[in-house]
């Protein structure tokens, strides 16, 4: 009898504890449900479920004509949409083989890395507070609201910019708004100061994050990393120095590397990212050149409104352009950019007339949160937040 | 029937009204407390805090209040009601009844209890019970969680607690509250007793679940813990109880370690003297509470084995220890306080 009550015992099976995180958590950045099985605290599988935000972005595209297609950038990762359209239309450009004007360049690079600025406070603050800092994040927000003034002083929308258009910028900065880009970066390295004096050497902080979620060299590369998560594990991979597109092969700035892979190395590239970009826009408005902010070619581009009162070839040129669009030669063409979360990627294949046949987006944080198993498996629920911080995701570019 | 209302009621109207007179301005100290967090934490946070209702929004825990009396009481249909309803009413009455023993000044104390201290942590023990209870019936797996992370996070600190209530009360050489702030103690005693001021301030944050460890609510991992099923006035109940439970770990730093109502520093300015025991008493408690605030508005939160570790490997053997440092001190000094009638 007792023999059998041994068998019985040895036969029973423990059931995982499932928790079902998310979509309606506070640490699921934005649509992020997870169905966890877990050991106690201790996480023994994580499966991530994706969708939830799904607006069939790519299909959408390719029903609208180049111009059209452009708001839909923005809505993708909505914390760094210049970023995105600057992917694109570096794709159209290249199809169509047109140069871009080199104030134009400048001004990109220069709202490129302000956008990265923006990010990054973003996600290093929302990160903060996944792991229980309340402060940082309020503090940030300060910051990142002068950033999105400017972006509101140039394109008029705090977030949806639509403002980088295959062949240039839509309108040139401002006047003043130079100066006031030049005295926001040069105060910047203060802030973050700040910020780091309440993160970096934090005990609690550093014990949240300092091994957690370790991912090596090769992990990396194998599961498609791309961006400060690649470069925390340790690989030199940053496409503005790799392959240089607009005048980025002009600038002063380093790319820094961590060495451990964890989710506190990745913090550290981010904040040393902050700082080159502050660097590279103050270099950006040195340079920047005075010219056209937009190609000269008005098949693709509007005319100015001046010429429209008296040219009737500029008056039909817009017409055209807002009613049928610009037609784009045959061909295919893959435009990639370091976007702050990593290589953000379009594949377009035209077919000859003023829509794309299609449109793929390759977008970082999808390759990254397919490794939230294999990077939380076996740490404790709390670690799981503080990877889910580190990866930076945005579900506007996960679900599209 | 005079002699009844002189011998029974008058009494009981007695405790009646000085229970009521601690009950209620600790209520109002209560609801200022979530006021002075709001606005010590925004201006921490470059922000301005409540400021709309009311003057400076004075009376904002007031409609704060109204609106939680307000709401309905949802009770999951899954969940256990009785223990569920229970779990609320007894974390605020835990909360309450350890207020018995306080004193405030010279015997302006309800009980002058001589095992008082003892009285005090056998009630902050069993807060945890509420906090399990609720985390039990609600019968959601994130309270569960959250009551499993309470269970054991009170019981690790409690140890601690203990010893350093120990290493006092062998300077003090009494049970009674009113007695361990009476006591004398010289500067060496004072020196001896600070590293446990801060190991105690500590617990006292893990023991009322406050950042930076508040893992049993653990926002951004947890929801909320335990009281994620609660709303309404069993949701209040809870609030109450914890903010209660910060002004009672306050109050309770105070006497162990910074002289209940007697002047600071044992100063001796007449001006200073003149000030009644009871304000110091709340200033001190007041400061205690800054520091409440303020580590909520600096630190992360700790992971829950982390929290374990510090709890059961730094801070018992370091208490541990300093209760024998402390006895080894006063034998040497010959200041081991003794009982009346005993000679040393």
């Amino acid at each position: 009898m007792a023999k059998d009550n041994v068998k019985i015992k040895d036969q029973t099976q423990i059931k995982p504890y499932t928790l079902n995180f998310g979509p309606q958590h506070p640490a699921a950045h934005g649509v992020l449900r997870m169905v966890m099985e877990m050991d106690g605290e201790v996480v023994e599988r994580c499966d991530p479920h994706i969708g939830l935000l799904h607006r069939g972005t790519e299909k959408l595209i390719e029903h609208k004509t180049y111009t059209q297609a452009i708001p839909y950038f923005d809505r993708l990762d909505y914390v760094a949409p210049m970023n995105q359209e600057h992917a694109f239309a570096l794709g159209v450009e290249r199809l169509l083989g047109i140069t871009v004007p080199l104030r134009a360049q400048y001004i990109r690079v220069l709202f490129s890395e302000l956008t990265r600025i923006l990010n990054h406070i973003l996600n290093i603050t929302t990160y903060a507070l996944d792991v229980g800092a309340i402060t940082p994040s309020l503090w940030g927000f300060e910051q990142r609201e002068i950033g999105m003034e400017f972006y509101d002083r140039v394109c008029g929308a705090r977030l949806h910019a639509n403002y980088f258009r295959p062949g240039g910028v839509r309108l040139d900065m401002p006047a003043g708004l130079a100066e006031d880009m030049y005295s926001f970066a040069e105060d910047f390295p203060k802030f973050l100061a700040d910020l780091e004096g309440l993160l970096t050497e934090n005990r609690i902080f550093k014990q949240r994050t300092v091994d957690i979620g370790i991912v090596s060299k090769d992990e990396a590369m194998d599961w498609g990393f791309t961006g400060p998560m690649l470069r925390g594990s340790g690989v030199p991979w940053d496409l503005r120095k790799s392959q240089p597109y607009e005048v980025y092969d002009k600038m002063d700035f380093d790319v820094p590397i961590g060495t451990t892979g964890d989710c506190y190395a990745r913090y550290l590239v981010r904040i040393e990212e902050m700082r080159q970009s502050a660097k590279m826009m103050m270099q950006a408005i040195n340079d920047m050149p005075s010219g056209p902010v937009m190609t000269e070619d008005h098949k693709v581009t509007p005319p100015s409104r001046a010429d429209m009162k008296y040219s009737m070839e500029a008056l039909i040129h817009h017409f055209k352009l807002y009613t049928e669009g610009y037609h784009v030669p045959e061909g295919e063409v893959y435009a990639a950019v370091e976007a702050p979360k990593g290589e953000f990627g379009v594949y377009l294949v035209s077919d000859g007339t003023n829509k794309p046949y299609k449109c793929k987006i390759r977008a970082p944080g999808f390759a990254h949160l397919q490794a939230i198993d294999y990077m939380s498996r076996g740490h404790m629920l709390a670690d799981t937040v503080a990877i889910i911080g580190s990866m930076d995701v945005v579900f506007g570019e996960i679900d599209r | 029937m005079a002699e009844f209302f002189d011998i029974y009621m008058l009494p009981v109207f007695e405790i009646l009204g000085k229970i009521l007179l601690i009950v209620l301005p600790l209520l109002g100290a209560m609801a200022y407390l979530t006021y002075a967090e709001r606005k010590v934490m925004a201006a921490m946070q470059l922000r301005q805090g409540p400021n709309m209702v009311g003057p400076f929004g004075l009376l904002q825990p007031l409609a704060d209040g109204l609106k939680l009396f307000g709401k309905e009481t949802i009770i999951p249909s899954a969940s256990n009601r009785a223990i569920f309803v229970l779990a609320p009413m007894l974390t605020f009455m835990l909360a309450l009844i350890s207020w018995a023993v306080i004193p405030f000044d010279v015997g302006m104390v309800l009980a002058d209890v001589n095992v008082g201290i003892l009285y005090l942590f056998a009630v902050s023990s069993l807060g945890v019970y509420g906090i399990l209870m609720a985390g039990w019936a609600s019968n959601s797996r994130y309270a569960f969680l959250g009551g499993l992370r309470s269970a054991a996070q009170m019981v690790s600190y409690e140890v601690s607690i203990g010893l350093v209530i120990v290493t006092v009360i062998l300077v003090t050489g009494s049970l009674n509250l009113t007695e361990i702030v009476m006591a004398e103690r010289t500067w060496w005693m004072h020196l001896l007793l600070f590293p446990m001021f801060i190991v105690f301030v500590i617990s006292a944050l893990a023991e009322t679940n406050r950042a930076p460890f508040d893992l049993p609510e653990g926002e951004s991992e947890l929801v909320g813990g335990y009281n994620v099923e609660y709303s309404s006035m069993t949701f209040a109940l809870f609030f109450l109880g914890e903010y209660m439970n910060m002004i009672l770990m306050s109050a309770m730093t105070v006497i162990l370690f910074l002289g209940g109502w007697k002047v600071p520093f044992g100063l001796e300015w007449e001006w200073l003297t003149m000030v009644p025991g009871l304000i110091w008493f709340v200033l001190k408690i007041c400061a205690v509470l800054f520091i409440f605030l303020w580590s909520r508005a600096t630190l992360p939160r700790y992971r829950y084995d982390q929290l374990m570790r510090l709890g059961w490997k730094i801070f018992l053997p370091l208490s541990l220890l300093w209760v024998l440092v402390v006895a080894g001190a006063l034998i040497m000094n010959d200041a081991l306080p003794m009982p009346a009638g005993v000679e040393g």
